[in-house]
C-alpha cells in the first residue's frame, strides 16, 4: 500500500478514537444531566426520601457524604501531608524512604473494596465502632491518603531548593525553614491535593458499604458512631434495590447528577488550580 | 527569655518526632491491611466443612468415615441417593434432620428442656442403619450404635480449585472460587481488550497528531471520565448499556460478561491514555528527527520508532489498565448479572470476585466460615494487584535504566 495513503487511514484512525473518547463522555454526561435536571429542585435537595424513596429528596444522603468528607479527610489530610514531609524533606534517600514511598504507591493501587474489608475487620468488629460515621471516615481516609502524599510530594519538589538553603542561611533552623519557608510556599500545590481527595471520597461506595452506610435513616445521624446514609450508596440502593426501581429512577437521576456535581467540580477546580500554578511558575 | 527559647525548643522536637511518626505510620499502613486481610482469610482453613454447631452422624454399621463437601452437597441435593455410591453398602441414604425429631416425638416426651432428645436421637440412629442425620452438636446423638463422620476443615485445595461457590449451602456450603476468579479474568481481559487499541490510538493522537487546541479540549475530557464515580458509570451501564446490549445481541438478558467488559473498558481507557501518552512523548525528538530525515511518513515514524521505543511504557499502560478493571467493584456488579458459575461465554452472566465481596459480606456473620471465605477472596484480590503494581513499576523501571 501507498505510504501516504496508510498513513492518512492510520491518521483518520485515531482521530475517530479521539472523537470516540469525546462522545463517550458527552453522551454519560449528557444523559445524567438531561434525565437528572427536572428533578433537582429545592425540596429534592432539603427533603427526606418518602413512600419507599420514590418521592421527597435526598438531604440525608448529601449530609452523610458531607461528613464522611470532613470525617475523612480530618483524618488523612494532616497524617498525609506529614508524612509527605518527613519522606521528602527529612529522610534521607536510604531504603526506609524508598520503601514507604514504595508502599504509598501500592496502597494506591489496592482496590477499593479491599479497604472496605479491612474497614470492616478493623474498625466495625475490632475495635467495636460498629456501622459507624468514625469507621467509614477511617476506611476513606485511608483511601485518601496516597493521593495526598503524592500531591504533596510533588508540591514540596517544586519549591526551589534555593528558597531552604537562603532561609537556613539566615540562621533558620530546619523545622523553621520548614514552616515558615517550605510550606507556604507549597500551599496551593497541597490544596489542590485536598481537593482531589475530596472529589475521591465522595465518589466511593464500595468502602462504605460495610463500615458507615445505611439503607435508608428516618433521621440524621447525631454523633460520630451513627450509621449514615451517603450518595454513592444511595444511587446504587435507588438503582438496584429499592422498592420500586421504576418509580424511583427519577430520584436516581436526581442523585446520580447531584454526585457528579460534586465530584467533577472538585475535579475541576483542582485541575483549574494547577493550570494556573503552572503558568504562574513558568513565568 | 531562655525559658521560652527551651519551650520552642522542646515544641519543636515534638513536631519532628510528630513527622517522623506519621511518615512510619503510612509506611507500615499497608502492612497493618495485609496483616488484618490474610489473618481473617487464612482462619478459613480452620474451619469445619460442615456448617459451624453442626456435625453429621450415621449408624456405627456404616463402613463409610467421612465425606467430600460436594459428595455432601449433592447428597442433600438428591444426586446421590445409594450409600454404594460413596463406597458404603448397598442402601438408600435416608436424610435426617434435628425437625424431623419433633415430627416422631411430641414435644411433651423430649423434656423441658430437650434434654431427652439426644437418647432418643440415638435411638433413631442405632434402629436405621441407611441413615444420615444432620444434627446439632449441641444435641449430639447418644446411643451404642452411633456414629458421628470425621469432621475435616475446609481444605485450600476445595477452597481454590473449587468449581462450586455456594456460600449457603446447607450442611456443606461449597467455596469454590474457580468461577469467581475465571469471571474477574474473562471481564478484565475483554475490556482491555477492547480498551487498548482505542487507548493506544488516543495516546498517539494526543502525543503526535494533535493540536495545542485539540489537546486542550481532550485532556479534561479524559481527566473527567476518571473522575466520574464508579457507581454513576455502574447505574449508566444498568439504564442504557444494558437494554442496548440485550437488544443489538438478541439476548434474553443484557446483564452479561460482555456489558461488564464494555463498561470496565470504559472506565480503564483514561489511566491507559495517560500512561501510554507519558511513554510515547518521552521518546528523544532526535530520534523522530532522524526517522523522518531518512525519509520515513510520519506514520512510520510513529509505529516504526516511537512505538518500540515506548515499548515498555505502553506495556505499564496495559497492565495498569487490567489493574484498575480487576478491582472494579461497583459498575460491575451491576451490570453483569452476578451469577456464580463457572464462565462458560462472553454473552452470559458472570461474577467477579469484588462483587462477591460486596455482594455478600453484608449477610455473612462476623467470623463464619463465609466471611472468612470472602476475605480471603480479598487476599486473592489483594496479590492480583500487588503484582500487577509491582511488576508495572519493574516495566518502567527497566525502561529507566535504558536511557541512562
Amino acid at each position: 500500500m501507498n505510504k501516504r495513503l496508510s498513513q492518512q487511514i492510520a491518521f483518520i484512525i485515531f482521530k475517530l478514537f479521539g472523537v470516540l473518547v469525546v462522545a463517550i463522555l458527552i453522551s454519560i454526561l449528557g444523559f445524567i444531566i438531561v434525565n437528572g435536571i427536572s428533578v433537582i429542585n429545592w425540596e429534592f435537595l432539603t427533603a427526606f426520601p418518602e413512600e419507599g424513596m420514590t418521592t421527597g429528596g435526598i438531604f440525608p444522603a448529601i449530609v452523610g457524604t458531607l461528613y464522611l468528607i470532613i470525617g475523612s479527610l480530618l483524618f488523612a489530610f494532616p497524617l498525609g501531608v506529614m508524612s509527605a514531609i518527613y519522606t521528602h524533606e527529612y529522610a534521607g534517600k536510604g531504603w526506609i524512604v524508598k520503601t514507604i514511598r514504595m508502599m504509598t504507591n501500592n496502597l494506591a493501587s489496592i482496590p477499593s473494596i479491599v479497604f472496605g474489608l479491612f474497614g470492616m475487620a478493623l474498625f466495625v468488629n475490632k475495635l467495636n465502632f460498629g456501622d459507624s460515621i468514625i469507621a467509614g471516615s477511617l476506611t476513606l481516609g485511608l483511601l485518601a491518603l496516597p493521593v495526598i502524599i503524592r500531591t504533596t510530594e510533588e508540591a514540596l519538589k517544586a519549591v526551589p531548593n534555593t528558597y531552604r538553603e537562603a532561609s537556613l542561611a539566615l540562621g533558620a533552623t530546619k523545622l523553621q525553614t520548614i514552616k515558615k519557608v517550605v510550606i507556604p510556599a507549597a500551599m496551593p500545590n497541597i490544596i489542590t491535593g485536598l481537593i482531589l481527595s475530596i472529589g475521591r471520597v465522595s465518589g466511593e461506595t464500595a468502602p462504605i458499604l460495610f463500615t458507615v452506610a445505611a439503607y435508608l435513616l428516618p433521621q440524621l445521624p447525631t454523633g460520630i458512631f451513627d450509621q449514615a446514609m451517603a450518595l454513592p450508596y444511595h444511587l446504587y440502593v435507588l438503582a438496584t434495590s429499592g422498592t420500586d426501581l421504576e418509580a424511583s429512577r427519577p430520584m436516581a437521576y436526581g442523585t446520580a447528577l447531584v454526585l457528579i456535581m460534586i465530584v467533577l467540580t472538585m475535579n475541576l477546580l483542582a485541575s483549574f488550580m494547577r493550570r494556573k500554578l503552572e503558568k504562574k511558575r513558568s513565568k | 527569655m531562655q525559658k521560652r527559647k527551651i519551650i520552642r525548643r522542646i515544641l519543636d522536637n515534638i513536631t519532628e518526632k510528630l513527622l517522623t511518626i506519621s511518615g512510619a505510620v503510612t509506611g507500615i499502613a499497608i502492612l497493618f491491611i495485609t496483616f488484618f486481610l490474610f489473618t481473617e482469610g487464612a482462619a478459613l482453613f480452620q474451619s469445619p466443612q460442615v456448617e459451624h454447631g453442626y456435625a453429621l452422624y450415621v449408624n456405627s454399621s456404616n463402613p463409610v468415615n467421612t465425606l467430600q463437601p460436594e459428595e455432601n452437597k449433592a447428597i442433600f441435593d438428591g444426586e446421590i441417593t445409594n450409600w454404594n455410591e460413596l463406597g458404603g453398602k448397598d442402601g438408600e441414604i435416608k436424610i435426617f434432620r434435628i425437625d424431623d425429631a419433633f415430627q416422631i416425638y411430641p414435644e411433651s416426651e423430649l423434656g423441658e428442656n430437650y434434654e431427652l432428645l439426644p437418647a432418643k436421637l440415638g435411638e433413631i440412629i442405632s434402629k436405621e442403619e441407611n441413615i444420615l442425620a444432620f444434627l446439632p452438636t449441641q444435641y449430639a446423638p447418644q446411643g451404642a450404635a452411633v456414629k458421628a463422620l470425621t469432621a475435616k476443615n475446609i481444605q485450600p485445595k476445595d477452597y481454590f480449585l473449587g468449581k462450586g461457590w455456594l456460600p449457603t449451602a446447607t450442611p456443606v456450603p461449597l467455596f469454590g472460587v474457580l468461577p469467581l476468579v475465571l469471571g474477574t479474568l474473562l471481564v478484565s481481559i475483554v475490556a482491555l481488550l477492547i480498551a487498548l487499541p482505542l487507548g493506544l490510538g488516543v495516546a498517539i493522537y494526543l502525543s503526535e497528531l494533535a493540536s495545542d487546541r485539540q489537546r486542550r479540549l481532550l485532556k479534561p475530557v479524559i481527566e473527567l471520565l476518571a473522575g466520574i464515580p464508579s457507581v454513576v458509570y455502574g447505574f449508566f451501564g444498568l439504564v442504557v448499556l444494558v437494554p442496548i446490549v440485550q437488544k443489538a445481541l438478541n439476548l434474553p438478558v443484557g446483564e452479561t460478561a460482555f456489558t461488564g467488559s464494555l463498561l470496565l473498558a470504559i472506565m480503564a481507557l483514561p489511566t491507559i491514555i495517560s500512561v501510554a501518552e507519558d511513554a510515547l512523548r518521552n521518546t528523544p525528538r532526535a530520534m523522530r528527527e532522524a526517522s523522518l530525515a531518512l525519509g520515513a511518513t510520519q506514520w512510520q515514524t510513529i509505529y516504526r520508532v516511537v512505538i518500540p521505543y515506548a515499548k515498555s511504557g505502553i506495556s505499564a499502560a496495559v497492565v495498569l489498565g487490567i489493574g484498575r478493571a480487576i478491582g472494579e467493584t461497583m459498575a460491575v456488579m451491576m451490570v453483569t448479572g452476578n451469577a456464580a458459575v463457572m464462565p462458560q461465554s462472553l454473552m452470559e452472566s458472570v461474577r467477579t470476585i469484588p462483587a462477591t465481596i460486596a455482594a455478600e459480606l453484608g449477610e455473612a456473620p462476623a467470623g463464619g466460615a463465609h466471611y472468612q471465605a470472602l476475605f480471603l477472596l480479598g487476599c486473592i484480590l489483594f496479590v492480583f494487584t500487588m503484582i500487577i503494581s509491582i511488576s508495572a513499576e519493574i516495566i518502567s523501571k527497566k525502561k529507566n535504566y535504558k536511557a541512562h
